[in-house]
């Protein structure tokens, strides 16, 4: 098996997995995944289609649940108390859950609410949030008048709506013109230096600084173990 | 405000906006009942006897027709992914659900059937008791309904699978239902019929938000 490829003791991470095995309809996508994240930290995840970064940022998040090992925040594992963990995180996936007949500052607002119901400047942040994405003057705007990249911003807009230490992003570059990535950046670099964390996968070039990164074809099953499954 | 009754106001907003669920439960509601003097004939006597089973039925089928959009939409834009991972039990967020369809499809119903059972000439005296019935039978349809429709999502053909596996599921609400307001007709107590779908509805409340949260579970995996 291949050992923690992160420089940090995986007791020293605030958000770890360890020994991960993922099985999706009946086949092993990857196996003896391990990985370790701490304040601060971004993984990004890298690997051809179908190698699984999906499907670890889902498990990451909650969405699906490992074949085997363990995914833990600060010791504790993330199973014993998943609502804790969906409240420490924000899952951005490959849909945009903008309702079209919403506008793009209800729709923003209603996530960042049902993240958090008692964030006193909730409205501020929502208005703070658009603006930083450029969807200010789109705000009234119904969500079907929305492009593409536009309904992905307002999608990344929920990031800064409503704060959460760990961000899961699948492909969040998609849609997303050359000026919205450098946002992007900018936004991840400040979550950051916050002591944030950040898990994404990408195809597209996108500056992360200091960044691990984890190629996931490395991880898939050799043939007598995805014969084990079979 | 809590998650809950964010959930149900988003909803709300949602249909009324669209309109279009509502409306269109409402409107198959009246259609079919009035199509039965049209196929029974004008007789008042034959209208008011079979009544309560026409306007139950028909409410049925009708609460059903919205069923299928309850969480297909949110499945398919992603936001049942989030919806899933808030930071409350799923099955809180199922039972808002289930509330915002009751009062955007339940009550429109409750509304329509006085209306309704005036043109197929039911008893006066059966007329506190329909919607008696109504308004303990049509939460239980809103109930086990998102049982099914969280158990067909994703499939192909959702709204026709869906019909094979809840109409089953409502037979005891229409015997109940129908009973309590015979009963009445009759001069008979219906309390009996009453308590068995109050019992129905607390036994509803109490397992169809488990059920439906663990096949939206299943149906993201």
């Amino acid at each position: 098996m291949v050992p923690a490829m992160t420089g940090i003791h995986p007791s020293d991470a605030d958000f770890s997995g360890s020994q991960l095995v993922c099985v999706r309809g009946g086949r092993v996508v990857f196996a003896g995944l391990s990985f370790a994240l701490a304040a601060g930290d971004a993984l990004v995840l890298l690997g051809p289609n179908g190698s699984g970064k999906s499907s670890l940022l889902r498990l990451m998040a909650g969405l699906l649940k490992p074949f085997s090992g363990t995914l833990a925040w600060r010791r504790r594992a993330v199973s014993d108390d998943p609502e804790a963990h969906a409240a420490r995180s924000h899952y951005v996936g490959h849909h945009d859950a903008i309702k079209p007949v919403l506008s793009v500052a209800e729709n923003v607002a209603f996530w960042a609410r049902l993240h958090e119901p008692r964030g006193d400047a909730a409205g501020q942040r929502v208005a703070g949030a658009l603006e930083r994405f450029s969807l200010a003057h789109l705000s009234a705007l119904p969500g079907k008048m929305l492009s593409a990249g536009q309904r992905r911003r307002a999608n990344l807009a929920r990031l800064l709506a409503a704060p959460s230490p760990l961000w899961l992003l699948d492909e969040p570059t998609t849609a997303l013109d050359r000026g919205s990535i450098r946002v992007l950046e900018g936004v991840l670099a400040e979550h950051r230096a916050q002591g944030g964390m950040v898990a994404l996968s990408t195809h597209a070039d996108i500056d992360l600084p200091g960044a691990r990164e984890i190629h996931l074809d490395r991880f898939a099953p050799s043939a007598e173990l995805a014969e084990m499954f079979l | 405000m809590s998650r809950f009754g964010e959930i149900v106001r988003r909803d709300l907003r949602l249909a009324l906006r669209q309109g279009s669920d509502s409306v269109m439960v409402v409107t198959f509601f009246v259609l079919t009942v009035v199509l039965f003097p049209f196929g029974i004939g004008p007789e008042a006597n034959i209208l008011a006897r079979v009544a309560p089973g026409v306007l139950w039925v028909t409410a049925l089928l009708a609460s059903m027709l919205s069923l299928d959009r309850l969480f297909q939409a949110d499945y398919e834009d992603g936001s049942l992914e989030l919806l899933v991972l808030t930071p409350t039990p799923l099955e809180v967020v199922v039972a808002a659900k289930v509330v915002a369809h009751w009062l955007t499809t339940g009550l429109p119903l409750l509304a329509a059937a006085p209306v309704l059972a005036v043109l197929l000439n039911l008893d006066a005296a059966g007329f506190k008791i329909l919607l008696l019935t109504m308004l303990v039978g049509t939460p239980i349809l809103s109930l086990v309904g998102a049982v099914g429709a969280a158990l067909v999502l994703g499939a192909r053909r959702g709204g026709v699978l869906l019909s094979l596996l809840i109409l089953p599921l409502y037979v005891p609400v229409l015997i109940f239902g129908v009973g309590a307001i015979d009963a009445t007709l009759q001069g008979l107590e219906p309390r009996a019929h009453l308590l068995i779908l109050g019992g129905m509805l607390a036994g509803a409340l109490a397992l169809a938000p488990w059920a439906a949260a663990a096949a939206l579970r299943q149906a993201l995996e």
